[in-house]
Protein backbone atom coordinates (compact mmCIF):
# COMPACT_ATOMS: atom_id res chain seq x y z
CA UNK A 1 0.00 0.00 0.00
CA UNK A 2 3.08 2.14 1.00
CA UNK A 3 4.57 1.06 -2.24
CA UNK A 4 1.88 2.07 -4.22
CA UNK A 5 1.38 5.83 -2.41
CA UNK A 6 5.40 6.53 -2.73
CA UNK A 7 4.68 6.48 -6.82
CA UNK A 8 1.81 9.05 -6.88
CA UNK A 9 -1.72 9.86 -4.78
CA UNK A 10 -4.56 7.30 -4.82
CA UNK A 11 -7.70 7.06 -3.84
CA UNK A 12 -8.77 4.13 -1.45
CA UNK A 13 -10.80 2.36 -4.19
CA UNK A 14 -7.54 2.37 -6.16
CA UNK A 15 -5.60 1.01 -3.49
CA UNK A 16 -7.62 -1.65 -2.32
CA UNK A 17 -8.12 -2.89 -5.91
CA UNK A 18 -5.16 -5.04 -6.24
CA UNK A 19 -5.28 -5.98 -2.82
CA UNK A 20 -6.28 -9.70 -1.50
CA UNK A 21 -7.94 -7.70 1.43
CA UNK A 22 -11.47 -6.63 2.20
CA UNK A 23 -12.33 -2.98 1.83
CA UNK A 24 -12.08 -2.44 5.87
CA UNK A 25 -8.98 -3.86 5.91
CA UNK A 26 -7.76 -1.75 3.55
CA UNK A 27 -9.40 1.27 5.74
CA UNK A 28 -7.98 -0.01 9.06
CA UNK A 29 -4.46 0.05 7.89
CA UNK A 30 -5.09 3.77 6.13
CA UNK A 31 -5.80 4.57 9.94
CA UNK A 32 -3.06 3.23 11.21
CA UNK A 33 -0.76 4.58 8.28
CA UNK A 34 -2.08 8.08 8.95
CA UNK A 35 -2.01 7.93 12.78
CA UNK A 36 1.75 7.46 12.43
CA UNK A 37 1.96 10.59 10.15
CA UNK A 38 2.95 8.93 7.30
CA UNK A 39 0.60 9.30 4.94
CA UNK A 40 -2.20 11.89 4.57
CA UNK A 41 -5.32 11.78 3.14
CA UNK A 42 -7.83 14.71 1.72
CA UNK A 43 -11.68 13.71 0.93
CA UNK A 44 -12.88 15.49 -2.01
CA UNK A 45 -16.56 14.77 -2.63
CA UNK A 46 -17.17 11.15 -2.11
CA UNK A 47 -13.32 10.09 -2.93
CA UNK A 48 -10.53 10.19 -0.40
CA UNK A 49 -7.29 10.35 -1.71
CA UNK A 50 -4.19 9.25 0.11
CA UNK A 51 -0.37 10.93 -0.63
CA UNK A 52 2.84 9.71 1.29
CA UNK A 53 3.83 12.27 3.56
CA UNK A 54 7.33 12.75 2.95
CA UNK A 55 8.09 15.41 6.19
CA UNK A 56 6.91 12.14 8.57
CA UNK A 57 10.35 10.43 7.19
CA UNK A 58 13.11 11.08 10.22
CA UNK A 59 16.68 12.45 9.49
CA UNK A 60 17.57 9.39 10.38
CA UNK A 61 15.62 7.58 7.71
CA UNK A 62 16.42 9.55 5.23
CA UNK A 63 20.50 8.96 5.72
CA UNK A 64 19.46 5.16 5.44
CA UNK A 65 17.73 6.37 2.20
CA UNK A 66 20.18 8.37 0.79
CA UNK A 67 23.08 5.98 1.45
CA UNK A 68 21.20 3.02 -0.19
CA UNK A 69 20.46 5.29 -3.30
CA UNK A 70 24.58 6.50 -3.46
CA UNK A 71 25.24 2.98 -3.05
CA UNK A 72 23.51 1.78 -6.16
CA UNK A 73 24.62 4.51 -8.14
CA UNK A 74 27.65 3.97 -7.54
CA UNK A 75 27.39 0.76 -8.33
CA UNK A 76 25.52 1.20 -11.31
CA UNK A 77 28.30 3.36 -12.14
CA UNK A 78 30.73 1.18 -11.73
CA UNK A 79 28.85 -1.25 -14.30
CA UNK A 80 29.39 1.62 -16.98
CA UNK A 81 32.69 1.27 -16.11
CA UNK A 82 33.44 -1.99 -16.62
CA UNK A 83 31.43 -1.77 -19.88
CA UNK A 84 33.70 1.18 -21.00
CA UNK A 85 36.74 -0.48 -19.96
CA UNK A 86 36.29 -4.10 -21.67
CA UNK A 87 38.06 -3.89 -24.55
CA UNK A 88 41.07 -2.09 -23.14
CA UNK A 89 41.31 -4.37 -20.93
CA UNK A 90 41.10 -7.79 -22.71
CA UNK A 91 43.75 -6.51 -25.13
CA UNK A 92 46.57 -5.51 -22.45
CA UNK A 93 45.82 -9.00 -21.26
CA UNK B 1 13.08 14.96 17.25
CA UNK B 2 12.55 16.16 21.29
CA UNK B 3 15.58 18.55 21.99
CA UNK B 4 14.93 16.80 25.90
CA UNK B 5 15.72 13.45 24.84
CA UNK B 6 19.43 14.26 22.60
CA UNK B 7 20.75 13.02 19.70
CA UNK B 8 19.08 9.92 18.48
CA UNK B 9 21.21 7.22 17.72
CA UNK B 10 19.58 5.03 14.70
CA UNK B 11 20.89 1.85 13.34
CA UNK B 12 19.92 0.51 9.68
CA UNK B 13 21.24 -2.07 7.31
CA UNK B 14 20.88 -2.23 3.61
CA UNK B 15 22.46 -4.76 0.55
CA UNK B 16 22.43 -4.05 -3.26
CA UNK B 17 23.64 -6.44 -5.50
CA UNK B 18 24.54 -6.41 -8.55
CA UNK B 19 25.60 -8.72 -11.53
CA UNK B 20 28.59 -7.52 -13.85
CA UNK B 21 29.36 -9.11 -17.24
CA UNK B 22 33.13 -8.84 -16.08
CA UNK B 23 35.50 -11.08 -13.69
CA UNK B 24 35.56 -11.06 -10.40
CA UNK B 25 39.36 -10.07 -11.14
CA UNK B 26 38.32 -6.72 -13.21
CA UNK B 27 35.08 -5.97 -10.21
CA UNK B 28 38.25 -6.30 -7.87
CA UNK B 29 40.74 -3.99 -9.15
CA UNK B 30 38.21 -1.71 -10.30
CA UNK B 31 38.18 -1.04 -6.42
CA UNK B 32 41.98 -1.84 -5.95
CA UNK B 33 43.48 0.67 -8.83
CA UNK B 34 42.94 4.21 -7.74
CA UNK B 35 42.54 5.85 -10.68
CA UNK B 36 40.02 3.39 -11.59
CA UNK B 37 38.35 4.01 -8.64
CA UNK B 38 38.23 7.51 -8.82
CA UNK B 39 36.92 7.27 -12.17
CA UNK B 40 33.87 5.50 -11.27
CA UNK B 41 33.14 5.93 -7.52
CA UNK B 42 35.07 9.55 -6.63
CA UNK B 43 33.84 11.81 -9.76
CA UNK B 44 30.08 10.95 -9.26
CA UNK B 45 27.95 13.40 -10.95
CA UNK B 46 27.70 16.87 -9.67
CA UNK B 47 30.41 16.21 -6.87
CA UNK B 48 33.36 18.88 -6.51
CA UNK B 49 36.19 16.51 -4.99
CA UNK B 50 38.28 19.06 -2.77
CA UNK B 51 40.70 15.87 -2.05
CA UNK B 52 40.48 11.88 -2.11
CA UNK B 53 43.05 9.35 -1.19
CA UNK B 54 43.05 5.53 -1.38
CA UNK B 55 45.38 3.53 0.24
CA UNK B 56 43.70 0.37 -0.29
CA UNK B 57 45.29 -2.10 1.74
CA UNK B 58 44.33 -3.71 5.37
CA UNK B 59 44.93 -0.85 8.25
CA UNK B 60 45.02 1.95 4.64
CA UNK B 61 42.63 4.68 5.35
CA UNK B 62 41.12 6.41 2.34
CA UNK B 63 38.25 9.07 1.93
CA UNK B 64 38.15 13.12 1.21
CA UNK B 65 36.43 16.25 1.12
CA UNK B 66 33.95 17.03 -1.27
CA UNK B 67 30.87 19.29 -2.28
CA UNK B 68 27.96 17.70 -3.79
CA UNK B 69 26.11 21.86 -4.66
CA UNK B 70 27.00 25.41 -5.18
CA UNK B 71 30.06 26.92 -3.14
CA UNK B 72 27.79 28.13 -0.24
CA UNK B 73 27.03 23.87 0.12
CA UNK B 74 28.79 22.32 2.98
CA UNK B 75 31.61 20.35 2.47
CA UNK B 76 31.09 16.78 3.28
CA UNK B 77 33.59 14.55 4.23
CA UNK B 78 34.38 10.42 4.31
CA UNK B 79 37.14 8.88 6.34
CA UNK B 80 37.76 5.29 5.61
CA UNK B 81 39.49 2.52 7.06
CA UNK B 82 40.11 -0.82 4.94
CA UNK B 83 39.40 -3.70 7.73
CA UNK B 84 40.18 -6.89 5.28
CA UNK B 85 41.35 -7.40 1.84
CA UNK B 86 40.88 -11.09 -0.06
CA UNK B 87 41.82 -9.71 -3.22
CA UNK B 88 38.97 -10.97 -6.45
CA UNK B 89 36.90 -11.88 -3.28
CA UNK B 90 35.83 -9.69 -0.87
CA UNK B 91 36.72 -5.54 0.84
CA UNK B 92 35.30 -4.70 4.43
CA UNK B 93 35.42 -1.57 5.65
CA UNK B 94 34.57 1.53 7.82
CA UNK B 95 33.70 4.70 6.86
CA UNK B 96 32.19 7.73 8.88
CA UNK B 97 30.65 10.63 7.45
CA UNK B 98 29.74 14.24 7.76
CA UNK B 99 29.92 17.92 7.03
CA UNK B 100 32.18 20.66 8.33
CA UNK B 101 30.88 23.33 9.78
CA UNK B 102 32.96 26.34 11.17
CA UNK B 103 35.89 24.41 9.68
CA UNK B 104 35.58 21.65 12.24
CA UNK B 105 34.25 17.82 11.54
CA UNK B 106 30.54 17.00 12.76
CA UNK B 107 30.76 13.36 12.19
CA UNK B 108 27.03 12.11 11.47
CA UNK B 109 27.44 8.56 10.89
CA UNK B 110 29.45 5.37 10.73
CA UNK B 111 28.98 2.38 9.13
CA UNK B 112 30.31 -0.84 8.59
CA UNK B 113 30.37 -2.09 4.46
CA UNK B 114 31.22 -5.50 3.37
CA UNK B 115 31.70 -6.04 -0.51
CA UNK B 116 31.31 -9.83 -1.50
CA UNK B 117 32.46 -10.73 -5.30
CA UNK B 118 31.31 -14.16 -6.53
CA UNK B 119 32.09 -15.86 -9.57
CA UNK B 120 28.69 -15.67 -11.60
CA UNK B 121 28.79 -17.56 -14.91
CA UNK B 122 30.98 -15.61 -17.44
CA UNK B 123 30.83 -12.44 -14.93
CA UNK B 124 30.42 -11.86 -11.30
CA UNK B 125 27.96 -11.11 -8.76
CA UNK B 126 28.69 -8.40 -6.11
CA UNK B 127 27.00 -8.03 -2.63
CA UNK B 128 27.24 -4.67 -0.52
CA UNK B 129 26.16 -4.55 2.36
CA UNK B 130 26.19 -1.77 5.36
CA UNK B 131 25.34 -1.48 8.64
CA UNK B 132 25.12 2.00 9.98
CA UNK B 133 24.70 3.92 12.81
CA UNK B 134 23.31 7.62 12.56
CA UNK B 135 23.86 10.12 15.13
CA UNK B 136 23.38 13.51 13.37
CA UNK B 137 20.63 15.58 15.04
CA UNK B 138 19.73 17.04 11.87
CA UNK B 139 22.44 15.67 9.68
CA UNK B 140 19.48 14.47 7.16
CA UNK B 141 17.39 17.64 7.34
CA UNK B 142 19.61 19.22 4.03
CA UNK B 143 19.02 15.91 2.00
CA UNK B 144 15.99 16.49 -0.44
CA UNK B 145 13.84 13.39 -0.50
CA UNK B 146 13.88 11.83 -3.81
CA UNK B 147 10.69 10.02 -3.79
CA UNK B 148 11.58 7.62 -6.20
CA UNK B 149 14.07 4.57 -5.03
CA UNK B 150 12.55 4.70 -1.27
CA UNK B 151 9.65 2.98 -1.86
CA UNK B 152 11.44 -0.16 -1.06
CA UNK B 153 12.01 1.54 2.36
CA UNK B 154 8.77 3.21 2.36
CA UNK B 155 7.13 -0.47 2.02
CA UNK B 156 9.28 -2.06 4.50
CA UNK B 157 8.70 0.84 7.19
CA UNK B 158 4.83 0.53 6.31
CA UNK B 159 5.27 -3.44 7.20
CA UNK B 160 7.00 -2.28 10.30
CA UNK B 161 3.76 -0.02 11.23
CA UNK B 162 1.30 -2.23 10.49
CA UNK B 163 3.04 -5.15 12.23
CA UNK B 164 3.10 -3.11 15.40
CA UNK B 165 -0.61 -1.66 15.07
Amino acid sequence: MVERLARGPASVSELAAPLPMTMSAVVQHLKVLEASGLVVSEKTGRVRTCRVEPLALTAAERWLNDRRQSVERGLDRLGAYLEATRSEEETSQ
Amino acid sequence: MNAKAGPKLAHGTFVVERRYDASPERVFRAWADPVAFRRWFVESPGATIHGWNHDFRVGGRAGGRYRFGGPDSPVGFNDTEYLDIVENGRIILSYVMGREIDGEKQRESASLATIEIVPDGSGARLIYTEQGAFFGEDGGAHIPLRQEGCTEMLENLGRELEAHA
